[in-house]
């Protein structure tokens, strides 16, 4: 029952010998090809690929040249660059692309000798919270097949929650790696902005942006982020600051860390009976010697506007390079170089891209760009020093991930407001550049239930280290979807 | 009335050069009016003096040497666009 270990796990297992790295990747392998036509997360599955990889980690290992990570599947997220292996972005734009190099993080997962199983369905451009916007069609969410994974790493968030992979990269420009982590029951970690290099992540909006993992474990994201965390001298917003080795702070106590609780993540918009896991999980963190604390972040309700008006306009701006010119689709026939152009971007973008460049441009043109742009920017000034502030009272602050569990497929599909509104509790953080670690909380009516704790600036320590802590007094995080709950014994 | 025109609509999607045909202008014209609408709670707030922030990090741009790091990868990028010639991008002609 190799899907029920943590990658923890199976760095023990793989070092004590108990199975090799080549058994590992083809018993993901094996499941991949038996779950992902229900789930439909994988868009790429590199089986070769993957094989070779492991079989270049048991290698090393023969020769004693093995990390604690080597070895171990990982399954990447459709936006980070692969060489010679398709980056499709969950769009038709990119279906076709091959990118020429690999993104940092897929390159620092190669250094360290881990095993990429595929590419993972997405949101189109990292653009949702339900990953019903991809060009490959919607991802199921294993505990639920009638509902949304989350999105926009919904791919992502339905392979480790159903097991078909062990861990996952995802990207988070305003809560897409931890509303998905939420919807499915599994932690997912949210750095701060500049902590891991963006090269060769296909751009959404810059200032935003950020890769991470979807684990299983606070342990395995701190194993993941050690790997992929640092600077980049192809990423200039990449920062250089040193990098932790996270694993060895996860078991310190947690005595008087004081915790932050913002009232403004408690109200009306708050599903109660998920307001409710989350009181039991601040009395767990309280049992474990941390001092609770209501504060206010007064701006949170403004997060939302500034939001959609700065991520379309960083979007409206960087997804201008498709053109139909120099990669990805192209119209057929084009009359003249404005055809191509038009013709191309109504095709080959989907509905929500284009409603969102739509809006960039329009709160980028002539005219607006002081009512829209500049005020959004003014707000987002107010919404990070709220935060600024809270952090000279408290170590981290605590709050639920989602307003509710996961909704059904097509719900919200006809109401793109009612779905900006589902990020409501993560947008902020990432207006703030802050790190952000989404925890599996409870259940309510069956489906999981996250709460997040947000942290300072490169304070991922921290945030992990609570987890870690937090997970030791609580299994939610082993809690595995009945149907996807088999395997053989390898 | 809504918070956007057909007609302004009309004018962004040349601007962003995505075609849009006529019954497809309701439909955007509706849902981005309903976008506008809730990013104009953003108005009430009173940002006199406030500094726009632009990026989260309060960092200077880092510069680096003016050499070449990299090989030539023309040939490698070429091959990814749609239509090529003796290593050029086509395109419909511009200039009669």
């Amino acid at each position: 029952m190799i899907h029920k270990y943590t990658i923890a796990e199976l760095s023990q297992g793989l070092s004590n010998g108990d199975f090799s790295s080549v058994e590992v990747t083809q018993y993901y392998l094996d499941r991949m090809q038996q779950f992902n036509p229900q789930l439909n997360c994988y868009i790429t599955q590199c089986n070769e690929h993957a094989l070779a990889q492991a079989k270049a980690a048991d290698d090393l290992r023969a020769k004693g040249q093995a990390q604690g990570i080597t070895g171990i599947p990982i399954a990447q997220k459709d936006l980070f660059c692969t060489k010679d292996i398709k980056t499709s972005c969950g769009s038709k734009m990119l279906d076709n692309f091959i990118s020429p190099y690999n993104a940092t993080v897929v390159e620092r997962c190669n250094d360290a000798g881990m095993v990429m199983l595929g590419k993972l369905n997405m949101d189109e451009f990292a653009m949702g919270s339900s990953n019903e916007n991809s060009h490959y069609g919607p991802v199921k969410n294993p505990w639920d097949m009638t509902r949304v994974p989350g999105g926009s790493s919904g791919g992502s968030a339905a392979a480790v929650a159903a097991r078909l992979a062990p861990c996952a990269t995802g990207t988070d420009t305003g809560g897409s790696i931890r509303q998905p982590a939420a919807l499915t029951g599994l932690t997912g970690l949210k750095p701060t902005y500049g902590r891991v290099s963006r090269f060769g992540m296909v751009a959404f909006a810059s200032s935003l942006d950020q890769g991470g993992p979807l684990t299983q474990t606070a342990e395995d994201a701190a194993l993941v982020l050690t790997i992929i965390a640092g600077h980049d001298p192809k990423d200039s917003t990449s920062m250089k600051q040193e990098v932790p080795d996270y694993s060895t702070t996860l078991n310190d106590s947690i005595h008087g860390k004081t915790i932050g609780i913002p009232k403004e993540y408690f109200t009306n918009a708050l599903d109660p009976e998920v307001g409710d896991t989350i009181h039991t999980a601040i009395k767990a963190f309280e049992k474990l010697g941390a001092n609770i604390k209501s504060i206010s972040l007064p701006n949170t309700h403004l997060a939302v506007p500034v939001y959609y008006v700065i991520a379309p306009a960083e979007a409206s701006s960087n997804l201008s390079r498709f053109d139909g010119v120099r990669y990805g689709y192209r119209c057929e026939n084009p009359k003249d170089l404005l055809d191509l152009y038009k013709r191309t971007r109504a095709e080959g973008f989907g509905e929500e891209v284009k409603r969102r460049i739509l809006i960039g441009t329009y709160a980028l043109s002539a005219g607006y760009y002081d009512a829209y742009y500049l005020k959004a920017q003014q707000v987002r000034h107010l919404i990070r020093d709220d935060f600024i502030k809270a952090f000279n009272e408290v170590d981290v602050i605590l709050g639920p991930t989602a307003p509710t569990t996961a909704f059904k497929l097509g719900e919200k599909m006809n109401d793109p407001v009612s779905m900006y509104l589902s990020d409501l509790y993560t947008i902020n953080v990432n207006l703030a550049g802050l790190p952000s670690l989404a925890l599996p909380s409870g259940f309510v009516n069956d489906l999981p239930v996250g709460l997040q704790l947000i942290g300072k600036d490169f304070d991922e320590a921290t945030l992990l280290n609570l987890g870690h802590q937090y997970q030791q007094v609580t299994d939610w995080h082993r809690q595995i979807p009945t149907a996807f709950d088999k395997g053989e014994a390898a | 009335m809504s918070a956007i025109t057909p007609d302004e609509v009309a004018k962004v999607a040349h601007l962003a050069r995505i075609a849009m045909s006529d019954d497809k202008l309701s439909e955007y014209t509706q849902s981005l009016s309903s976008t506008l609408e809730l990013v104009q709670q953003m108005q009430q707030v009173d940002t006199k003096g406030v500094t726009p922030m632009a990026h989260p990090l309060d960092t200077i741009q880092p510069q680096r040497s003016d050499h070449v790091t990299e090989g030539d990868f023309s040939k490698a990028i070429n091959q990814m666009a749609p239509k090529i010639e003796a290593n050029l991008f086509l395109v419909p002609q511009v200039i009669e």
